[in-house]
């Protein structure tokens, strides 16, 4: 191999791909800078937090809704413990979940959409139809009905709310492949008899990339807010453990007189929801500005 | 009438008169990356006078003609010249106005007919509504009746009929011919003085594009109108226009007479132009133009041509030759102009037929989409080592009948066997060895390689289906590919949108060369290319043909072309072989009637008998 290399005097493969270039070249635009800056603040926050809490957070350490001081920054909540270390505490369950549910939602819906472009006919239809029948079923109300049956488990929720977004991932991701799946080039694998999982991984995938990362983006925005309602609602992380939604909910009842346990954490979640918006955005705006550049592909 | 400006510095004076329409000086446009895509671009043109633009892909032709209206594309900017327009209301320099003074001098000083007038027109307006609005946005307090008898008279200008029943009509309604004729109808109803045609033409069959550029021939006989006709196609101007000028990287480097220029190129680029071209009345040996043209930002010193140019000297690459008139109503870039660099294609006889026993074979083949039937009971042979030619109108079905050799037509009937064996309709349910030795290469290159992986990746693809081995010998057998489509190695790390279309193109050939095929289909796979990459890439397919004993089913509608490849020719009337024959044969003396119709348009259309016309 590395004879040849020398020979024809060229690098064997170049590892460029497309979509990573339109990441790098997306972080020249200003929103998804910011976005990010949120977002690794954000991060930062959920992961190092527990390390820098300076209290235990489920430890009653003083006097229900005290007020902000030097011994606790944000005062303390219903049951008087310190909401700082609650708010620190209480990011990394929201993250990973949402992260993960959105992903859970991606790979279903981009594998069906993938599936349903490709193959077309009565496969396609049953597919997409299949999908349609998930849409109409209330997303929320089905979510809410099986973690009563079967308990709030973090798992279950990530799935329900993953499955949730599958419909619509899987319409978008059909429309863009449908054109994709459409093309010469995939016909003359066929003529090859290239295995049909190989025609959508190693033909069609590379080239629905860069809108299924944006659709991604779209897909943890949407997870948050679910996932934080779900909280906020009590079918979430269950107490005394210290959620980001949960605190919402605890401190609600105060919320005139003591805002900071309900402002915090919802602040957070905003903010976290937004950064991940603003890069989407970005991503999205630098794909339509490559496209109109070298017409639209 | 011809007078080259020569650029020097000085403002050009609107020369009092009436005799011209247009005066381009010193035209420099700059894409926003720095680098020039047209530069020094200076002509004229006369009232009533069409001047071709001729220029392969890149060369700035279209850059040129949507300058004209003082428009830029994709955030190129004008950033030198002047573009002088005789309008009614007296000379204006186009380039010097802005907002709502420009958008009233486009259309009434200068008007555009669009390449495809489908997507210009607006579907959900009526014939007589499109018009309307043309003639409402730059005359003011017009009266219906005079608004509906300016609509009356241009219809007939056009040809069209002039019916309240035809003006109600919307744009689907019409045929692709009748569809440009609202388009030129649309440019001349505020009589400019100059009208600029974007390959006006190219979608439409040959009849309907001789009745067009005669409409568009009167049209500016009539009413002395200018006309910039920018086409890659030289037929079209050899029968339309009064001079051309020909383009080559962002620069011109010819402009002359339409008869003397064909008949005596002088600069080396137009001569390897023209021999580029087939004939239809005999097989020659094509004159291919090796190397591509460079891209802006990348040309090199001096003589933009002197890198592909067989008599350039060190002169060349030293000092960029300017456009100098050699002698009355001809100009040319160049310092050797008028030396021969590409002699005229030497003529050859039509190659005798192949004995040899057939490869591959089709009885009473049948194809039906529901009650619509594209094939019925084709039958036919190919022989080893030939090259036969499937020839048609668009809608014959010889796209459907070239993709179910290679069992892309899963609806097919049976009929089509291979070496004695018969084949099945799907691709995925014929042996490996079957599918690997008649390969299929797709008409457009743009379309057949995955923009998302390099040529090395494309072409492992192929080689991994059928052949065993590691890395190392994957990528031997890929160079090797290329190298016999004339690619260099380093292409292996390209992706397709790096490379030119012919690059492209010869890449899918060296793709489906990996498999080691016996037969190989190629549908029209030159149409989506300039003539001089066409005529490099008919000349690689001879060769495979001679070197590897191939077999080729080339499918076309371009008969010169098949008279330059084919041994024999298969012509295809609503999916029924209407002839088959020697290529010389059934050319030179068709027997059947649609295939007299079809030969009859491909000589109005061929290059040598509309120049032999305008010569005599």
């Amino acid at each position: 191999m590395a004879d040849l290399t020398t020979l024809i005097d060229a690098p064997v493969l170049r590892p460029k791909r497309i979509w990573l270039e339109t990441l790098r070249k997306s972080l020249t635009y200003r929103r998804t800078q910011i976005g990010l800056a949120i977002t690794i603040m954000i991060l930062l926050v959920a992961l190092l937090g527990p390390l820098l809490s300076p209290y235990e957070p489920s430890a009653f350490i003083g006097r229900p809704f005290a007020q902000p001081s030097a011994e606790f920054w944000l005062g303390t909540d219903v049951r008087g413990r310190d909401v700082l270390s609650r708010v620190l505490n209480g990011g990394l369950a929201v993250v990973w979940m949402s992260v993960a549910a959105a992903t859970v939602g991606i790979v279903l819906g981009a594998s069906i959409g993938m599936l349903a472009a490709y193959s077309r006919g009565w496969f396609a239809e049953l597919l997409m139809r299949t999908m349609d029948v998930f849409l109409a079923l209330p997303s929320v109300i089905m979510v809410l009905m099986f973690v009563s049956l079967l308990g709030p488990q973090q798992w279950l929720i990530v799935l329900l709310v993953g499955i949730s977004h599958m419909p619509q991932v899987a319409r978008v991701m059909q429309g863009v492949a449908s054109d994709i799946a459409r093309r010469d080039f995939i016909l003359f694998a066929e003529a090859l008899n290239v295995p049909r999982w190989k025609i959508l991984f190693r033909e069609i995938l590379p080239n629905i990339m860069t809108p299924l990362m944006v659709e991604y983006g779209i897909r943890i925005v949407w997870s948050i807010a679910g996932i934080a309602a779900l909280s906020v609602m009590g079918y979430g992380i269950q107490p005394p453990d210290a959620d980001w939604g949960l605190l919402i909910n605890e401190n609600r009842g105060r919320l005139a007189t003591r805002p900071l346990p309900v402002l915090a954490p919802a602040l957070l979640i905003a903010l976290f929801a937004l950064g991940v918006n603003l890069m989407a955005e970005g991503l999205s705006a630098t794909i339509s500005g490559v496209a109109r550049k070298t017409g639209a592909r | 009438m011809l007078s080259v400006t020569i650029p020097d510095g000085q403002t050009l004076d609107p020369v009092p008169g009436t005799d011209w329409a247009l005066k381009v000086r010193d035209l420099r446009i700059e894409l926003p990356a720095g680098g020039d895509i047209v530069d020094e671009v200076c002509f004229e043109i006369a009232r009533g006078e069409v001047l071709g633009l001729v220029g392969e892909s890149g060369s700035g032709k279209t850059t040129v003609g949507m300058a004209l209206l003082a428009y830029a594309r994709g955030g190129a900017r004008i950033t030198r010249g002047e573009i002088w327009v005789n309008a009614a209301s007296g000379p204006v320099n186009i380039l010097a106005h802005t907002g709502a003074e420009l958008r009233r001098l486009r259309g009434a000083a200068v008007a555009y007919v669009p390449q495809d007038p489908a997507a210009a027109l607006n579907p959900a307006l009526t014939l007589r509504l499109q018009l309307a609005e043309a003639l409402d946005a730059h005359v003011e307090g017009l009266t219906d009746a005079d608004r509906s008898a300016r609509i009356r008279e241009v219809m007939k200008d056009v040809g069209l009929p002039d019916t309240d029943a035809f003006l109600a009509r919307y744009p689907h309604q019409l045929s692709g011919g009748q569809q440009q004729r609202i388009g030129i109808a649309m440019a001349i109803i505020l009589r400019p003085a100059v009208i600029v045609l974007d390959e006006p033409t190219t979608g439409l069959d040959v009849s309907t594009q001789n009745r067009i550029l005669e409409v568009v021939r009167r049209l500016c006989d009539e009413y002395r109108i200018g006309a910039l006709h920018v086409t890659h196609d030289l037929s079209v101007i050899s029968a339309l226009a009064d001079k051309i000028m020909v383009m080559y990287s962002g620069r011109v480097v010819e402009l002359g007479k339409v008869a003397d220029v064909f008949n005596r190129p002088r600069h080396p680029y137009s001569q390897a132009l023209l021999s580029a071209v087939p004939e239809l009345s005999s097989r020659s040996a094509l004159v291919a133009l090796a190397g591509t043209p460079a891209r802006p930002g990348e040309r090199p010193a001096g003589c933009f041509f002197a890198p592909r140019c067989r008599i350039a000297d060190a002169g060349c690459t030293a000092e960029a030759p300017a456009l100098q008139p050699t002698e009355p109503q001809h100009a040319v870039a160049c310092f050797k102009a008028g030396a021969t660099a590409t002699a005229a294609p030497v003529h050859l006889p039509d190659p005798p037929l192949v004995d040899t026993a057939p490869v591959l074979a089709v009885e009473n083949l049948q194809v039906a989409y529901g009650p619509y039937k594209v094939l019925t009971g084709v039958t036919f042979d190919v022989r080893k080592g030939e090259c036969i030619a499937i020839v048609g109108e668009s809608g014959s079905g010889k796209s459907t009948l070239s993709r179910s050799l290679v069992g892309l037509v899963p609806s097919a009937s049976r009929g089509i066997s291979f070496q004695g064996e018969g084949l099945d309709p799907n691709a995925r349910r014929r042996s490996s060895k079957q599918r690997q030795k008649i390969q299929y290469i797709f008409q457009s290159p743009f379309n057949s390689l995955n923009p998302r992986q390099t040529v090395a990746s494309i072409l492992g693809l192929v080689h991994e289906t059928f052949h065993r081995g590691s890395a190392a010998e994957r990528q031997a057998a890929c160079i090797r590919a290329l190298e016999m489509v004339g690619l260099p190695a380093q292409a292996m790390n390209l992706f397709p949108d790096e490379m030119s279309g012919g690059e492209r193109q010869r890449a899918s050939i060296a793709r489906a060369l990996l498999s080691n095929p016996d037969v190989l289909v190629c549908d029209e796979v030159t149409s989506a290319l300039d003539v001089s990459v066409q005529a490099a890439i008919v000349n690689l397919l001879k060769r495979l043909m001679e070197e590897q004993g191939l077999t080729i089913i080339f499918v076309t509608h371009d008969l010169a072309l098949v008279r330059n490849i084919a041994h024999r020719v298969l012509v295809l009337e609503r999916g029924v072989v209407a002839e088959i024959g020697a290529v010389g044969q059934v050319i030179d003396h068709p027997v059947h009637a649609y295939s007299r119709e079809l030969i009859r348009n491909a000589q109005q259309a061929d290059l040598t008998m509309r120049v032999a016309m305008q010569t005599a």
